[in-house]
């Protein structure tokens, strides 16, 4: 690890003016993602701020009906809340779906959304990586890309986003809640969040240089029957391969946020558009851009076959 | 064992077994270690209640609380498997609540309590957990064991405070199954697979303390 300063920020406007004053300075969270690049030199921040004390790990609702959780929540306290059980389930499944019992209570709501791919060629120092080193190109293009992304690829970079709450965060419309240096606050509906790679895969979100992620907000309950799959090399503690969160209406629609397939979390308005004529329909709307390599195709068959279980489990209830 | 026979931990860490019983031993390696590290970075005091007594260090920033416990306060009962959040080898206690001690910062710590291996039971009183460990033969190599039993202990803990899991069928009503045990304990590998036998130790112990 790099030396790097440490502070405890005292508040929310300290901490970001604090990451934004400071070059090459880093929020700390969970330290659950941050750390691991840190031992491996892929993250080199040279000052942390730490804002585990900043009264951020609450979970309240919201005057128009919705929940507002604090960045700071921890996946197992966020998966277990009553009211996620009950009205956003699938935010429940897809977090325990999602790393160990151990890591669930160290990681937070806002380290979960920012984790970075897992890519093994963003991992391997001595790989070329566009995303790790700008200009270096792309190991996983010609190489090992099995685990990696089919959808909203570019030349430069087809890593996956490899988070499976995020993945209900976007089936759930949920925005992002921020303060910057300044102390403005700002909403980003989570669609506008991430970035695509382009010719810059090492840009991943919106947020500025010191931009905190103060809360992450749900609208009002959508009802509907709420389900997460995911397939993974082993049964649990592995990153998904493909992922599907959905939530079905009484009424024959459906909405589908994808994992595992898309450089960041997956959400067509074409998918759920086609969610009254069946899985084939579901997959042939979100898969039309795919982009795929020898190595990765095989997601999009497994794309339609989790669509048609996630079917058949369906109509079993009805 | 008697008082004079040679161990491995006993060669390890000699001097280091007489530093953990003594209550100074933080401000003891601070003293060595001086106000700054070799690499330049500034030496930050903390003070953290381990297994229920309180210790005080300087650390360099940098310092995992895997490494504050083992290399600082010489308790190797906890291990370093994979460093990387891979294994749970470091699994401790952190207010009461299971973490992997190597993606966690000391210094992120000050003011909290940790539980490791050493702080469940000692070997005149056996933490439940360690004593249906050794009747179900729950390891071979043992490496991974003390996280195994941390981690074990926690899950039943989790199970009673109604926190799901991926085994969970119905998110409102937790029903303790091999299932869900062996779901709850896939963040510890065992690289010798003794999980059979640490299932059996855990339905052992999980029906002690419900009856
Ligand atoms: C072995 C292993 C297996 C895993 N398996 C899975 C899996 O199957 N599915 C899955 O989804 N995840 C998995 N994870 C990843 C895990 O979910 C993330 O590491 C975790 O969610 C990150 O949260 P954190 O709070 O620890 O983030 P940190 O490491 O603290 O931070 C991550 C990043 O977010 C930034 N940050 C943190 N908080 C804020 C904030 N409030 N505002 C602005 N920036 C912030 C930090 O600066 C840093 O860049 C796995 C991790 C490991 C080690
Ligand atoms: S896919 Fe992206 S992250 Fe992976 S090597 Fe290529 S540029 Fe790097
Ligand atoms: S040493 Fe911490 S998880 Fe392996
Ligand atoms: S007992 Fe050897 S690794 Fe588990």
């Amino acid at each position: 690890m790099k030396s790097f300063t440490y502070e405890r920020a005292a508040s929310v406007e300290a901490a970001a003016k604090a990451a934004a004053s400071v070059q090459g300075a880093r929020f700390i969270a969970g330290g659950t993602n941050l750390i691991d690049l840190m031992k491996l030199q892929i993250e080199t921040p040279t000052h942390l701020v730490d804002v585990n004390h900043l009264g951020l790990d609450r979970i309240e609702r919201t005057t128009e009906g919705g929940l507002r959780i604090g960045a700071l929540v921890r996946n197992t306290d966020l998966a277990a809340d009553k009211t996620v059980r009950r009205d956003y389930a699938v935010l429940s499944r897809a977090l325990v779906a999602g790393a160990s019992g151990q890591l669930r209570n160290k990681a937070t709501t806002g380290g979960n959304l920012l984790q970075r791919t897992r890519c093994p060629y963003f991992y391997d120092t001595r790989m070329p990586c566009n995303k790790r080193k700008p200009g270096t190109g792309c190991g996983a293009m010609e190489g090992m890309s099995r685990s990696l992304a089919i959808l909203g690829v570019s030349d430069a970079c087809i890593a996956q986003h490899p988070s499976d709450m995020a993945v209900a965060m976007r089936l759930l419309d949920a925005q992002v809640d921020t303060m910057d240096a300044d102390g403005v606050a700002r909403s980003i509906p989570i669609a506008d969040f991430y970035l695509l790679p382009g010719d810059t895969p090492n840009r991943e979100t919106v947020l500025k240089q010191g931009e905190l992620i103060t809360s992450v907000t749900l609208p009002k309950p959508v009802g509907g029957t709420h389900v997460y799959r995911k397939v993974r090399d082993r049964a649990s503690y592995a990153f998904a391969l493909v992922s599907v969160g959905a939530i079905f209406g009484e009424d024959g629609t459906a909405r589908f946020a994808f994992g595992g397939i898309g450089a960041r979390p997956w959400r067509t308005q074409a998918a759920d558009a086609a969610a009254p004529h069946g899985a084939r329909a579901v997959t042939d709307a979100v898969l039309a851009d795919a982009r795929t390599t020898p190595h990765n195709d095989f997601k999009k068959p497994l794309v339609e076959r989790i669509l048609a279980s996630l079917y058949r489990q369906q109509e079993e209830r009805a | 064992m008697s008082a004079n026979e040679v161990t491995r931990r006993g060669i390890l860490g000699s001097a280091a077994a007489v530093a953990a019983a003594s209550p100074l031993v933080g401000r003891a390696v601070a003293a060595e270690n001086g106000s700054r590290s070799e690499k330049g970075s500034a030496m930050i005091p903390i003070e953290l209640t381990v297994n229920g007594r309180e210790v005080h260090f300087q650390l360099d920033p940098r310092t995992t609380l895997l490494d504050a416990l083992r290399e600082h306060l010489r308790l190797t009962g906890t291990k370093k498997g994979c460093d990387h959040g891979q294994c749970g080898a470091c699994t401790v206690m952190l207010n009461g609540r299971r973490i992997n001690s190597c993606l966690t910062l000391a210094v992120m710590h000050d003011g909290d309590s940790v539980t490791t291996i050493e702080g469940l039971g000692s070997p005149e009183a056996l933490h439940p957990m360690q004593r249906a460990f050794i009747t179900h033969d729950g390891y071979q190599c043992g490496y991974c064991t003390p996280g195994q039993i941390c981690s074990a202990v926690s899950v039943l803990e989790e199970i009673r405070a109604g926190i799901p899991s991926h085994a969970t069928e119905d998110l409102d009503r937790i029903v303790p199954s091999e299932a869900e045990y062996r779901e709850r304990m896939s963040g510890n590998i065992c690289r010798c697979a003794a999980y059979p036998n640490i299932i059996a130790a855990m339905r052992d112990v999980a029906g002690e303390t419900q009856a």
